[in-house]
């Protein structure tokens, strides 16, 4: 059989876990095979030892039927190993041609003008569509996304990793990135994909190698499996899709924003003249295309940022103008969109983590001291109960966690302190089918004990499973506020684009 | 096999401390031997300078006083996000404000010790205030704004102590404190033989060491404060309010190192000079990166350094070995503990391996054992 990459029986360890264990995973030439498994199942850890990042404490790596060590990044390059990691490694003011050739070998100068035309001929080829002179912070994620496809492509990558690519992308990239794996595979390239999306294995990938815990379960030919199985596999029980929710009771208004308006980074207005309730027992989504001043919002109505008029009510409290932690006395729970730079601190254990909210007030602090066995015992019921997987429990360090941990483990110190008002941001981003399931399931048992919640997701999928009633925003203005039952995907998509539903525009 | 010796070795910060030092002495030592002196007894008239007799001793525990101060304010500092360079200016402000008060005040010697130990603190803290109020409201980074701060505090001095201050005989320095207004106590002199320069700076630093390390572990304000240095958007989502963390950190670090002018001017020297920028307040950096910032390691590197700066002299007057050394260990200790990461490296693959090995030996015993 013509395997371009096996890694055979590999074996690493990092404090407390055991990430891979004895995992085997063989890439035919031309194929696209994805590697599917729950947050923290090892997917990157595997990745990271192919790219030569980590060393295996066990196993061997075979390309194209012959032994080899990878011992770093370069190692895996001479290999014609390529990855796409899930944070871009670009320098923002330098061009595309630039981020491409940096460190390569060759005088950075003389060559620039032939690799701009190879970095052209290359975008044609793959139909990328980059211009090689652009400057990477003027063009998008999506964009930008291409540009790490390029820098593979440039030193003839034969075998393309990419670790969970979609995250950061809109439904239209997302399809462009899948059409861009076929052009490749056409190419004669292996790839590897890592996701948590089963649409996205479906649509492109040829085989998948499930992963759940450090342990390899299965290899499935993607073609004669259906999704509910490879989810299954995937958690170990079968996973539900829908969000099993009755209908909403809703109650008492209990945020309410009146005529909202509020700056955005380029001091220019994010929102403008924002009006919305959202009542108790209700899920209110917020559906909107990234950058239409749904940051804003949230981050006014949380504390974040100044709010230039108009006024944010919580249980009939004028918050407008308070600092944050009397929003949170008031009845304020929020899952922040950037987990790594606002949800956690990541130099922090998870006990710290948890109650970096509630640490100056009892039981967690008694005359400025911290109650350490409370601390402890409030930590281990959050772990318990959102199943947050970490190596050493309350003592890991948060940076430490993988990103879908490092979310269960944000929900979990919103939900457990029962806020009336729970403002979720992308709550599931990045998050595998088992965990998405789990994070809805809290949301609606949040909402069904008579709380309000505000969610915000670029995925509408999440918005149409979870929400009550679903708010469009677009260019910072609410364009309607529909009931869920009431509408469908069509028309708060042509919403979302600026197009009015009451055609008055 | 017990559980212990199977517990997997890590590199830690005394490890690559420990490191540094070695690195530093082997440095002087290579030094030693290219001006032909004989590098072991060097080191030995070295250490028999600092620690040779009790009063030896005092005068090296004094020293090491207001190092331990200083270090401390500046690990404070670190370990919440902040870089104190300025801890010269405000030992110079502690210093100048606790001698001012000294002389202006007639009240019995201990009430007076601990007033001025206030007055310094105070003083101290005014210098971190600034700061700490220009980055929190105006954005101003802290190292450019202290290094300000320094040179006020020098021309201050430089102008106030002729001014106010002055001796009978030099320009350039401030009146002697007598004893019964300076920290020296006589049962200290004494339990050290006489040596004029111990003093309960000491005390108070050990306190201050016992006190920081208290705040940092076990209080909400230094749960603040660390949340603040290591992810002010973090701790602003969490509600803390991140400039007031900040000017109160400032303010802090500014303290301790006004404690350590007070041990300084009042303690050790007791009396003030002009034109001169302690250069305490930079060994004080070199004492917080090898104690690893924290408040523990801080009493071991600053009483190494004390050791090295109070026996420096000996060693020089018994060999052709110049003071200098003592400063060049200092340096390139200073060099390895900055790029401490270097060692930690070295030691985890060394760790790495050993722990391997063990590994390996243990399943062979466990094969062993199952064959049985
Ligand atoms: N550098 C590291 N140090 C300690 N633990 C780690 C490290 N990297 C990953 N882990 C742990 O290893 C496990 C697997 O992580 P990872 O490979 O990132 O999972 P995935 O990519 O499948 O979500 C997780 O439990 C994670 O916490
Ligand atoms: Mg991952």
């Amino acid at each position: 059989m013509d395997y371009s990459i096996e890694m055979l029986h590999i074996r690493k360890e990092f404090p407390g876990i055991v990430a891979n264990d004895d995992i085997s995973l063989q890439v035919k030439k031309g194929e696209i095979h994805a590697i599917l498994g729950e947050n923290g199942a090892g997917k990157s850890t595997l990745m990271s030892i192919l790219f030569g990042l980590y060393n295996a404490d066990k196993g061997e790596i075979k390309i194209n039927g012959k032994k080899v060590e990878i011992n770093n990044p370069n190692d895996a390059t001479a290999h014609k190993i390529g990855m796409v990691h899930q944070h871009f490694q670009l320098i923002d003011t330098y061009t595309v041609t630039e981020n491409i050739i940096l460190g390569k070998e060759g005088s950075f100068i003389l060559n620039k003008k032939d690799a701009s035309q190879k970095i052209k001929d290359l975008s044609d080829k793959y139909g990328l569509n980059i211009d090689p002179d652009s400057i990477i912070e003027d063009i998008t994620v999506g964009m930008q996304q291409r540009v790490e496809i390029l820098k593979m492509l440039y030193v003839d990558a034969d075998i393309l990793i990419f670790d969970e690519p979609t995250a950061v992308l809109t439904p239209q990239e997302i399809d462009d990135l899948l059409d861009i794996m076929k052009g490749l595979k056409k190419e004669g390239k292996s790839i590897i994909l890592i996701t948590h999306k089963l649409n996205e294995i479906k649509a492109v990938a040829d085989r998948c190698t499930v992963i759940r815990r450090g342990k390899m379960i299965d290899v499935v030919d993607v073609a004669s499996t259906t999704q509910s199985q490879m989810a299954s596999l995937m958690v170990g029980r079968p996973v539900n899709f829908k969000v099993d929710k009755s209908e909403a009771h809703p109650g008492e208004s209990i945020l309410e924003i009146k005529n909202l308006n509020v700056l955005n980074a380029k001091k220019i207005l994010g929102v403008k003249d924002f009006s919305l309730t959202v009542r108790a027992g209700e899920i209110v989504g917020i559906a909107g295309v990234d950058g239409n001043g749904q940051s804003e919002l949230i981050e006014a109505v949380t504390g974040l940022r100044k709010i230039e008029s108009g006024q944010v009510l919580i249980s009939s409290k004028d918050i407008t103008h308070v600092p944050i932690r009397e929003r949170n006395e008031a009845g304020l729970g929020h899952v922040p969109e950037d987990r790594q730079k606002r949800g956690l601190v990541l130099e922090y254990n998870l006990k710290d983590n948890f109650v970096i909210k509630d640490y100056y007030h009892s039981p967690f602090s008694k005359n400025g001291i911290l109650q350490q066995p409370v601390m402890k015992e409030y930590g281990q019921k959050i772990i318990d109960t959102f199943d947050v997987r970490s190596g050493e429990g309350l003592d890991s360090l948060a940076g430490k966690l993988s990103g879908g941990n490092q979310q269960k483990a944000i929900v979990g110190r919103e939900i457990i302190g029962n806020p009336k008002l729970l403002i979720v941001v992308q709550p599931t981003r990045g998050l595998d089918v088992g965990a998405i399931e789990f994070i809805h399931k809290q949301i609606v048992n949040h909402r069904d004990a008579g709380n309000a919640v505000l969610l915000i997701s670029f995925e509408l999928d999440e918005i149409f499973n979870l929400s009550d009633r679903i708010a469009v925003i677009s260019d910072g203005k609410l364009m309607d506020v529909v009931n869920t039952s009431d509408t469908d995907e069509r028309s708060v998509g042509l919403m979302m684009a600026g197009v009015s539903s009451k055609g008055d525009k | 096999m017990s559980a212990k010796k199977n517990k997997e070795l890590k590199s830690n910060n005394f490890i690559i401390a420990i490191s540094a030092v070695v690195l530093g002495l082997i440095a002087g030592a290579i030094l030693i031997l290219i001006i032909g002196e004989n590098p072991f007894a060097s080191f030995r008239y070295l250490v028999r300078g600092a620690l040779m007799s009790v009063r030896r001793t005092g005068t090296t525990l004094a020293i090491t006083t207001t190092l331990m101060l200083v270090g401390l304010s500046i690990a404070f500092a670190f370990k919440t996000g902040l870089f104190n360079i300025g801890a010269s200016g405000q030992i110079l402000a502690g210093g100048l404000a606790a001698t001012t008060v000294a002389f202006a005040v007639d009240i019995p010697h201990v009430p007076l010790i601990f007033l001025i130990l206030l007055t310094g603190f105070i003083a101290g803290a005014i210098w971190g205030l600034i700061p700490g109020l220009l980055k929190a409201f105006f954005n101003v980074h802290e190292v450019v704004s202290t290094i300000m701060m320094n040179w006020i505090a020098y021309w201050v001095v430089f102008y106030f102590v002729p001014a106010f201050l002055k001796g009978p005989s030099l320009e350039t320095e401030s009146a002697g404190l007598p004893f019964e207004k300076t920290l020296r106590v006589s049962w200290l002199t004494e339990l050290f033989d006489g040596s004029n320069y111990i003093n309960v700076g000491l005390i108070v630093a050990i306190i201050a060491v016992i006190v920081i390390k208290f705040i940092m572990d076990k209080t909400t304000l230094g749960f603040e404060l660390k949340a603040v240095g290591y992810n002010r958007y973090g701790a602003e989502y969490a509600g803390i309010r991140v400039n007031r963390s900040v000017v109160l950190s400032m303010m802090i670090a500014g303290g301790l190192a006004g404690l350590a002018g007070v041990a300084y001017y009042c303690g050790y020297s007791g009396k003030i000079q002009i034109g001169i920028l302690p250069t305490q307040g930079f060994d004080g950096i070199a004492v917080a990166l090898l104690g690893a910032s924290s408040p523990v390691g801080v009493v071991f590197s600053s009483f190494f350094f004390g050791i090295l700066q109070a026996g420096k002299g000996f060693m020089s007057g018994n060999t052709l070995v110049p003071p200098e050394i003592a400063d060049t260990i200092i340096a390139v200790i200073i060099y390895f503990t900055a790029t401490s990461v270097m060692f930690k490296n070295f030691w985890d693959k060394r760790f790495k391996k050993i722990n391997e090995k063990r590994n390996i030996v243990q399943k062979d015993s466990n094969s062993i054992e199952e064959d049985n």
